[in-house]
C-alpha cells in the first residue's frame, strides 16, 4: 500500500505546482455559476411550482457543483497517462513491481484531488457567504451531510473508474481525441454537469438514474441538498456501489488484455 | 545471467498504398504485413559480464530489451533471465533489473528528482538505511548534489541522464539493461556516463546489456560484442576478433599537390578532392612505408598521416557484407 500512497503523494504535489491556473480557474467558475443561478432565477420567476425542487436547493446544488468541478469534471483525463502510451514510456511503468491499474487510478485520484484542494475552498467560502436563495445553503441535517460524503467519495471513485476504460482504449486507437471528445459530452449530459438530473423528463429519469453516470456527481448532490431522504439515499449509495465494482473489474480485465498483447511504440 | 533461446517475435502492421482509391479500400479491407522482429535469437549473458548489442535501426535491439525487461511477450522460444520467465514472474523479475531507455524519462517532470527517487524507494520497497546509502554513493559518483533539489523539466539533458541512470540502480538491480543511454549527449556527458557504467562494473559486477548506436560506447564499454540484423544474431564476438576477418589495412590521409593519384599495388583511393586524399592501404600486399614511398614519387606530399580504420567503418562493413 505504501508504494501507492506515495504514488498519490507526487502526483498531489505535482498538481499543487498549477497556482496562477487555479486562480483563474476559481474566477472562471466562480463567474460561471453566477451567471447559471442567475438563468434558472430567470425561470422560476415565470412558474416556480414547475420545477422538481426548490429555488434555494438549485442553488446549492450549482455551487457544490462549481466548487467539487475538479473532483467531477468529465473532460478531465490526466494527459501524462495518455501521453505514456501513445509515446511508448509506459515501458518504464511495466517495468515496476507495481500493479499498472492502481497505479494509474490513484495517478487520477491524485490529479484530480490536487485541483480540487486548490479551488474549492474559496469558491465554497463565497458562495456560504452569499447564503441562500442565490447562493449555497447547508444540508438539511447532520445525517444528509455524512451521506453527501460518502456518496461524493463512491461518486468521484466511479467517475475514475470510468475514466480508466477511455485510458485503456487508448492501447486500441493510439489517439485519445476521438473517444475523448464522444465519452466527454455522453458523460457530461448524463452525469448532470449540464442540467441536473431531475430535470430530465419523468419518463426518462428511471433509466437515467440506473446508468453509472448518475452514480458520479447526481447522485452526491442531491443528497446533500435533501432531495433524495436518508432513507433512499442508502439505495443509492449500493448503487453506487455496484457501479464501482463492475466498472473496476471491467477496466481490470481490458486492462490485462491490452497488456497481453501490447506493443511499446518506439525503437 | 541472461538465456535467451529460439525466440520468435512478428508484428502485424497494417499499410496501403497512396492515394483516394487506396484509402477507400483501406476501409473495408486492411492489408496487413508481418514483420519478423525477431527470428530464432539466442544467446546466453553471464552473471557480471558486460555485453554491448548493436544493430542498424528496426534489427530487432529494442524488442530484444523489451523482452528481457517483461514488457513484450514473444511468440516462441524461451527466456530465462536470473531463472525466472520475465513475463510470467513479472513482479519478481523487475526488482532484479534496473532500465535506462535512453530516448525515455522515468522521472516526474515537475518535481525536484529526489523525490522520484523517494518514489521509486517506496516502489521497490528499499530498506531505508539501504536507500540512504546507495542514494549517498550515486549522488558522489554522479555528482548529483546540486540536482536532486532541481525540477527534472530545469534540467539538461546530460544532467537528466545522469539522474536517470542514478533512477535505474536505486533498488540495486542485478542486472542493468542500457538502452541507448548516451544518445543526444554532449562529449563531456557521454565520456562521464562511459566512465561510471565502467566503474560500476568492475566494482559491482553487475550484468549489463548495453544498446547503442555509438561504436564509441562499445569500444570504451564492452568486451564481447552481439551484432542482430533482421531479427538474427549475425555475429557474437569481441571487436578484435571481427576486426581479423577483414583484411589488415590502414588508413593514409594526405594533402598533396601535383597529381593526379593513381592506385597501385595494395593502395586503393577512397576519397580524393582538391589536393586532400584518403587511401586504403592493405597490408598483406604492401607495408606502411612502402605505400608512403610510392605516394611520394607520384605526387608532392604536404602533410600526411596514418590511422588505424575506425570501429564506425569496421560496423558499416559488417552491415553491407550482412546486407542488413
Amino acid at each position: 500500500m505504501k508504494k501507492y500512497a506515495s504514488f498519490f503523494r507526487i502526483r498531489f504535489i505535482a498538481g499543487l505546482q498549477y497556482r496562477a491556473a487555479a486562480w483563474a480557474g476559481i474566477a472562471t467558475q466562480f463567474a460561471w455559476g453566477m451567471l447559471t443561478v442567475l438563468m434558472y432565477w430567470a425561470f422560476y420567476q415565470t412558474a416556480p411550482q414547475r420545477f422538481p425542487m426548490r429555488f434555494s436547493q438549485l442553488s446549492s446544488y450549482l455551487w457544490m457543483q462549481q466548487a467539487l468541478l475538479a473532483m467531477f469534471m468529465p473532460w478531465f483525463f490526466d494527459s501524462e497517462i495518455l501521453l505514456s502510451i501513445s509515446s511508448g514510456s509506459v515501458a518504464y511503468e511495466l517495468c515496476r513491481p507495481c500493479d499498472l491499474y492502481a497505479m494509474w487510478f490513484v495517478k487520477n485520484m491524485a490529479a484530480r484531488l490536487s485541483r480540487t484542494a486548490l479551488r474549492c475552498l474559496p469558491i465554497l467560502l463565497v458562495a456560504a457567504v452569499i447564503g441562500p436563495p442565490f447562493g449555497l445553503s447547508p444540508p438539511p441535517d447532520f445525517l444528509c451531510g455524512a451521506l453527501f460524503l460518502l456518496s461524493a467519495a463512491l461518486g468521484f471513485l466511479v467517475l475514475v473508474a470510468y475514466s480508466m476504460l477511455i485510458y485503456l482504449s487508448v492501447f486500441h486507437t493510439l489517439s485519445p481525441t476521438g473517444v475523448r471528445a464522444l465519452s466527454t459530452s455522453v458523460v457530461e449530459f448524463l452525469s448532470g454537469a449540464v442540467v441536473p438530473l431531475s430535470f430530465f423528463p419523468e419518463a426518462l429519469q428511471p433509466f437515467v438514474y440506473a446508468l453509472p453516470f448518475a452514480s458520479m456527481q447526481n447522485a452526491p448532490f442531491e443528497i446533500y441538498i435533501g432531495r433524495i431522504d436518508p432513507f433512499q439515499a442508502l439505495g443509492v449509495l449500493a448503487l453506487q456501489a455496484a457501479w464501482l465494482a463492475a466498472l473496476t473489474a471491467l477496466g481490470r480485465k481490458l486492462m490485462k488484455r491490452s497488456l497481453r498483447r501490447v506493443v511499446i511504440q518506439g525503437g | 545471467m541472461i538465456e535467451l533461446s529460439h525466440i520468435y517475435k512478428t508484428f502485424r502492421v497494417s499499410r496501403r498504398n497512396a492515394g483516394f482509391r487506396e484509402a477507400l479500400k483501406a476501409l473495408v479491407r486492411r492489408e496487413v504485413t508481418l514483420v519478423h522482429a525477431l527470428e530464432d535469437v539466442s544467446f546466453t549473458i553471464g552473471e557480471g559480464e558486460m555485453v554491448g548489442y548493436i544493430g542498424p535501426n528496426g534489427a530487432g535491439k529494442s524488442s530484444t530489451v523489451k523482452i528481457i525487461s517483461g514488457i513484450l511477450t514473444p511468440d516462441s522460444g524461451e527466456c530465462r533471465i536470473n531463472g525466472r520467465v520475465p513475463w510470467k514472474d513479472r513482479a519478481r523479475h523487475v526488482q532484479d533489473i534496473g532500465v535506462v531507455f535512453g530516448q525515455r524519462s522515468q522521472l516526474w517532470w515537475d518535481v525536484p528528482v529526489i523525490d522520484s527517487f523517494s518514489l521509486l524507494r517506496d516502489i521497490y520497497r528499499v530498506p531505508d538505511a539501504a536507500y540512504r546509502q546507495t542514494l549517498r554513493q550515486l549522488t558522489e559518483r554522479l555528482n548529483l548534489s546540486e540536482l536532486l533539489s532541481t525540477p527534472v523539466r530545469q534540467l539538461s539533458l546530460g544532467q537528466r541522464m545522469r539522474c536517470e541512470i542514478a533512477a535505474a540502480l536505486l533498488h540495486r538491480p542485478r542486472i542493468l539493461l542500457l538502452d541507448e543511454p548516451t544518445i543526444g549527449l554532449d562529449a563531456l556527458s557521454k565520456i562521464a556516463v562511459r566512465r561510471f557504467i565502467q566503474e560500476l562494473h568492475r566494482e559491482t559486477g553487475m550484468t549489463v546489456l548495453l544498446t547503442t548506436h555509438d561504436m564509441q560506447d562499445i569500444e570504451a564499454l564492452t568486451q564481447r560484442v552481439l551484432l542482430i540484423g533482421k531479427g538474427r544474431i549475425l555475429l557474437d564476438g569481441t571487436l578484435a576478433e571481427w576486426k581479423a576477418r577483414r583484411a589488415p589495412h590502414k588508413i593514409l590521409r594526405l594533402d598533396y599537390a601535383g597529381g593526379p593519384l593513381r592506385p597501385a599495388e595494395g593502395l586503393w583511393v577512397v576519397k580524393d578532392d582538391l589536393g586532400h586524399a584518403q587511401v586504403r592501404v592493405d597490408l598483406t600486399r604492401q607495408t606502411v612505408p612502402q605505400a608512403i614511398a610510392a605516394l611520394c614519387a607520384q605526387v608532392e606530399v604536404r602533410d600526411l598521416s596514418v590511422e588505424e580504420p575506425s570501429v564506425d567503418e569496421l560496423v558499416a562493413a559488417l552491415y553491407r557484407e550482412f546486407e542488413i
